[in-house]
């Protein structure tokens, strides 16, 4: 951690249980200012339960979550942070331009309307209902009553699940002209690439523990490597054996391997079976190799 | 760690420390109630059945198809009493329905990771019900009025409009504490179950002097039936009882309903919905 920089948020030894249900176990991290963070893992794994303990929208079962050295629920400690959640439905009878006006109207210094309308992208719109819009015009609405208040700290909760890949792409371009402004955020999203794409730090989360915490290039690092296919006689856990592999598995007669050292599982491959055929070695992409490092995590 | 925390605290306090003026915690709160009664206005799911079932009933058992009876006009009566099952509905539908709709649906959450105070919230949709009720007050006097032949005084005139507006105001509590007691999938349900036959019980259908007496007796403790006992003496037609102890008896409901509304509300606070 850079000791110079200012904590804006913090999670303390936080732990969130729903009934029987372990959300959250036991997470720490810090929030720097000025910095993108992401929190990255498959669904479920406890990226919004983080997110709800530090917009006191919900309290730890033990440990602390603070907002600027104070408890979240504080209306002077909402009034510096702005949210973009996952919401199923937003009043679909009021207009862009009201919903943007009531928001504004919490904070004693709001953005003026015309930034709020820019940051978001929504020129052109601002006279349609809720209900007439996309669905990326929808979460370009909630990510600018997100900004309202011009907020030191940005949350965005899987601010483009469920989009496709252009959509997406024009979707983080809008935040990274906010996050240019020097604003500090934290991003939850399942896609590797997103928080490759826009984060400075990126903690793996996986079933309510963090399992990696660095930066993108270390975080990529861990989960780089090659897909290696052919069809041999070992079974799946003798290969699982050689130093290297990050999993296996089989289909009909082909076996496919995601080897972090691609060269030394092939030369040990080669040795244990010299009647190896029909080799096949190509990249990974990013996604397939950040589930390799899940069920690595799971499986250790 | 704890040092520079602090440190962070008191550079904070002269960017924002302060809380909002008077008049800009005023402004939060009456646009709540305008953009819920905007959002409402332009919601023909809402706005159709909550003026259109107590005119359509008003019209049809009032005016089309009037029963004799000899001590009061019917025409008279039915306004009372349709009168009270509108606002009743406004409120129940408006609160009930709306809160857990808005929290099932992630919305309430948004609005509470804001600075928004929370009474702001529910504050806009009491208000919009009040409103809302008017506008209901209105349209059945004037069908009385211009189809029905129903002449009051004007202070007769004025006391039913103040009744039924504020009359609604226990059963928004009552629709908050339901919103926020049974599960959002089960809300409408509720409502539904609850709205209908305490109505009909509470004879804002049928004169409740036509119910057997054990379920007249059984109707006082419902608050629909205060309403409309109330209604009806503000407009002159007998109800052998004192305006003031319905008065007492919804304000008592309505406190009760507060409550238990709270209590709810703060028992969900950090449970899975927000």
């Amino acid at each position: 951690m850079n000791a110079e920089a200012e904590i804006v948020a913090r999670l303390d030894c936080a732990t969130k249980r729903y009934g029987t249900t372990l959300a959250l176990s036991e997470v720490t991290f810090d929030i720097e200012c000025g910095r993108v963070l992401a929190l990255l893992g498959p669904n479920g794994a406890g990226k919004t339960t983080a997110v709800k303990l530090l917009l006191g929208l919900s309290s730890p079962t033990s440990g602390t979550a603070t907002l600027f050295g104070g408890d979240p629920r504080k209306a002077s400690n909402r009034r510096r942070i702005g949210a973009m959640l996952q919401v199923g439905k937003v009043p679909e009878t009021l207009r862009v331009r009201e919903h943007i006006d009531q928001f504004r109207g919490y904070y004693p210094s709001p953005l003026p309307v015309k930034a709020v309308v820019e940051l978001g992208g929504l020129q052109g719109i601002e006279d349609k209902k809720f209900g007439e819009l996309s669905g990326g015009q929808r979460q370009r609405v909630l990510f600018a009553i997100a900004l309202c208040g011009d907020p030191e700290l940005l949350f965005l909760d899987e601010p483009t699940l469920g989009f496709d890949v252009e959509v997406r792409r024009a979707f983080w371009k809008q935040i990274r002209a906010y996050v240019s402004l020097g604003r500090t955020v934290l991003l939850t999203t399942h896609y590797l690439e997103e928080a490759d794409a826009l984060a400075d730090r990126i903690i793996v989360i996986d079933r309510g523990c963090i399992v990696a915490d660095g930066t993108p290039t270390e975080i990529k690092g861990r989960v780089s490597g090659r897909r290696i296919r052919c069809i041999t006689d070992l079974s799946p856990d003798e290969i699982h054996q050689i130093a290297g592999v990050s999993s296996v598995s089989r289909e009909g007669d082909r076996t496919e391997i995601i080897a972090s050292a691609a060269e030394q599982v092939l030369r040990e491959l080669f040795h244990r079976d010299a009647s190896l055929s029909n080799l096949e070695v190509t990249s990974v992409g990013l996604e397939d190799a950040f589930m390799a490092l899940i069920n690595k995590e799971q499986a250790a | 760690m704890t040092a520079r925390l602090q440190n962070t605290q008191q550079r904070v306090v002269p960017v924002s420390g302060t809380n909002p003026s008077l008049g800009a915690s005023a402004r939060i709160y009456l646009r709540e109630a305008k953009y819920e009664l905007l959002k409402l206005l332009r919601l023909p799911a809402f706005f159709i059945p909550s003026l259109g079932f107590p005119m359509m009933f008003y019209a049809l058992f009032a005016l089309v198809l009037p029963t004799k009876s000899a001590s009061f006009p019917m025409t008279t009566y039915l306004l009372g009493t349709y009168g009270a099952f509108g606002v009743i509905g406004i409120a129940l539908f408006s609160l009930g329905i709306g809160v857990s709709t808005e929290r099932a649906q992630g919305w309430l959450a948004v609005k509470r990771a804001s600075p928004m105070p929370i009474p702001a919230y529910f504050f806009g949709k009491y208000a919009m019900t009040i409103l809302f009720s008017a506008l209901l007050v209105t349209l059945l006097c004037l069908m009385g009025a211009v189809f029905g032949h129903v002449r009051l005084q004007a202070s007769q005139w004025g006391l039913l409009m103040l009744v039924l507006m504020f009359g609604g105001i226990p059963f928004c509590a009552a629709g908050i504490m339901v919103a926020y007691l049974v599960g959002p999938n089960s809300a409408p349900a509720v409502v539904n179950a609850v709205y209908l036959p305490s109505a009909f019980l509470s004879g804002l259908f049928i004169p409740a002097e036509m119910l057997p007496s054990f379920l007249r007796t059984f109707a006082q403790f419902l608050p629909p039936y205060h309403l409309g006992r109330l209604a009806l003496n503000v407009i002159g037609i007998p109800t052998a009882s004192n305006a003031w102890v319905h008065i007492g008896a919804l304000a008592g409901f309505a406190i009760l309903f507060t409550i238990l509304a709270t209590v709810a509300y703060r028992r969900d606070e950090g449970k899975t919905y927000g």
